[in-house]
């Protein structure tokens, strides 16, 4: 199971987007974060400024 | 730290297999095929009602049964498998133990307690509100509780595939990074997890309103966060069956993509933007704006398409290289042509790799384009569209690489081989018709979610062009053509793993099913031959029906809504 990667000896030696990719937290906070902004927190905002009928 | 005896080693593969791990794959599996036989059934009578020339059911039951159809096949049956899939990603690929068995088991008692509370409820009558469930229309309480269950249960899934992924890493069962099956894997828990917050931030309070201790929920809002769950379900769907085309393509010709970086890229393009393309669904609402729309679909929604291209390319084109590799190399399509044909666990990957571009992927596009999304909206378009991604993209391929799991995890043989050899095209010829034909009778103007498609009590007449009556017809033909395939399936599952022969060490020596020990399966690494001619041919192929298409649906709208 060995792969290149794995014999680079220093972690910093590794790309950020790799690093990124390795990281199932950060991605999983992104995937998150990403739509509940542009998707949820935005067509909130966006109901909620609808004027109430009189 | 799980002791030795916890595992065995698969004769197949030669990896440990956590027994924990392996018992709840095959519970989630089992579940999940009960789920999609009961929800085929309806799926069936929907058809023939909807068929004008037959029109089975009364208006009440059709209702009804639509309900049960939607939440039997597009949550239960699927997120049942997707949970056997994560555990398998996860545990065995990395050859790990699976973390925290127990709560995997709380999890699955929950997801199946709360999937037969939500039937129980629609089947008794009073919950005939379709599988969106839009407020003002009130379901029975329990309706609304089974759901939750359900989800808290998925989402306890979700916690220990995660967990395992810390053990894994921690325990050090794998070096360096996972292989991409795995991260595919991770892609689809992702948008769960997005998935199921949505789902649980709109139907608590929903269930509350159907107690009466809420007095009212916004029907926007409500529209707006549930679709963030009821289509981001739907994409935890395209994470998971991508992942499992590479897994299949590995698993069947030793196929490595083309290149993993490319590939993780696509999945991290599905992360960051494929949930926003709910956004679609609301295209037609006055009361969110231009910005909001265009954004999510026009312009997030197709950073996510870019992403279910590269792996359009990716998949057949690790293939070829994979069959060029093993001498296929006359021509420009040799390699297609002498692909296993014969195994329903790559035809039925195969078939589905290609309607879901051609069929699912291209209406997506159209139908998230704010302009031309207004010929068709809430029309039998939208389902056509979504049976292609979801029946022939996602169902077919849980069905293909099922003729995996069978042998690996339940270490049986499949029964019936000639069957199982056609079942995925029967299957597949019939779903493809479904879905070309419900689009058809779409464009022509026939509303979803109607008993009638003539409404012909109503007061203001409707008139349908003749054409969609055919459509229905032969949409109603495609449903018992694919019933058929669906039933084949679930005889030969069901039988193979009751009276299957058993597949001991000898009998997979014998018999291999899945090329070099599945090394390309549970390893990272790319393909070395990159030079892939016929793949570039079909991608042409692609590229200009998509062109085609998307533009035919300009001069339709030019004709539907003139500007002189």
């Amino acid at each position: 199971m060995a792969n290149k990667a794995s014999e680079t000896p220093d972690d910093q030696d590794i790309p950020f987007m790799q690093r990124l990719l390795d990281n199932p937290f950060i991605l999983l906070f992104l995937g998150v974060a990403s739509p509940t902004i542009l998707y949820i927190v935005w067509g909130i905002i966006e109901v909620a400024q609808i004027p109430i009928a009189n | 730290m799980a002791s030795a005896a916890n595992f065995r080693t698969c004769p197949d593969t030669g990896l440990k297999v956590d027994r924990t791990a392996e018992a709840l794959i095959k519970a989630n599996a089992v579940v999940a095929v009960v789920f999609l036989a009961v929800g085929g059934l309806f799926g069936v009578l929907v058809a023939m009602t909807r068929w004008p020339a037959v029109h089975l059911l009364d208006a009440d039951m059709f209702y009804l049964v639509l309900t049960a159809h939607g939440a039997d096949v597009l949550l239960f049956w699927i997120l049942f498998f997707e949970v056997a899939i994560l555990y398998f990603a996860s545990a065995i690929l990395l050859n790990s133990r699976l973390a925290t068995p127990k709560f995997a088991w709380l999890a699955f008692i929950m997801m199946v307690v709360g999937a037969v509370m939500a039937n129980v409820a629609v089947l008794q009558g009073d919950s005939t509100v379709m599988f969106t469930s839009y407020v003002p229309m009130k379901a029975e309480p329990h309706f609304y509780l089974g759901l939750i269950i359900f989800a808290v249960g998925a989402l306890i899934a979700l916690f220990v595939f995660f967990a395992t992924l810390v053990v894994a890493k921690n325990e050090k069962t794998y070096e360096g990074s996972v292989p991409l099956v795995t991260f595919g894997a991770i892609t689809a828990a992702i948008i769960a997890v997005f998935t199921i917050a949505s789902g649980a931030v709109i139907l608590i309070p929903t269930w509350l309103w159907s107690m009466g201790f809420i007095a009212n929920i916004d029907t926007l809002l409500y529209k707006i966060i549930w679709w963030g769950m009821g289509h981001s379900s739907q994409q935890i769907n395209v994470a998971a069956h991508v992942a499992v085309w590479y897994c299949i393509a590995a698993m069947v010709l030793g196929a490595k993509p083309l290149s993993e970086k490319v590939s993780r890229t696509a999945f991290l393009l599905y992360i960051l933007f494929l949930q926003l393309a709910s956004a679609h669904h609301l295209l037609v609402e006055p009361g969110v704006s231009s910005e909001w729309k265009i954004f999510n679909t026009s312009y997030a929604m197709y950073l996510a398409v870019l992403g279910s291209m590269i792996h359009g390319l990716s998949v057949p084109g690790a293939i070829e290289a994979a069959q060029r590799r093993r001498g296929f190399t006359h021509g420009i399509f040799e390699w297609l042509r002498k692909a296993p044909w014969g195994n329903p666990a790559f035809s039925g990957m195969f078939m589905s790799l290609v309607m879901f571009g051609f069929l699912g992927g291209i209406s997506g596009v159209v139908m998230g384009t704010e302009q031309i999304n207004l010929i068709i909206h809430n029309t039998l378009y939208v389902p056509g569209h979504f049976h292609a991604t979801v029946v022939a993209g996602t169902t077919l391929t849980f069905m293909a690489v099922t003729y995996l799991v069978v042998p690996l995890i339940f270490r049986r043989e499949i029964i019936l081989p000639g069957m199982a050899k056609w079942q995925p095209y029967i299957f597949g010829i019939g779903v493809a018709g479904i879905s070309l034909f419900m689009m058809g009778a779409g464009t022509l103007g026939v509303a979803r979610r109607h008993w009638d498609i003539t409404f012909t009590d109503a007061i203001m007449s409707v008139e349908v062009p003749g054409t969609a009556f055919l459509m229905m017809g032969l949409n109603g033909i495609s449903a018992l053509l694919a019933g058929v395939g669906g039933a084949m399936y679930v005889v030969i599952v069901v039988g193979s793993v009751l009276f299957g022969k058993r597949r001991d060490e000898a009998v997979a020596k014998a018999n291999p099913i899945i090329f070099d020990g599945g090394a390309a399966v549970a390893n990272y690494g790319s393909e070395e031959q990159v030079k892939v001619p016929g793949t570039i041919v079909l991608v042409a192929i692609f590229f200009t029906a998509f062109v085609l298409y998307y533009f035919v649906n300009w001069k339709f709208l030019s004709e539907v809504w003139p500007l002189s």
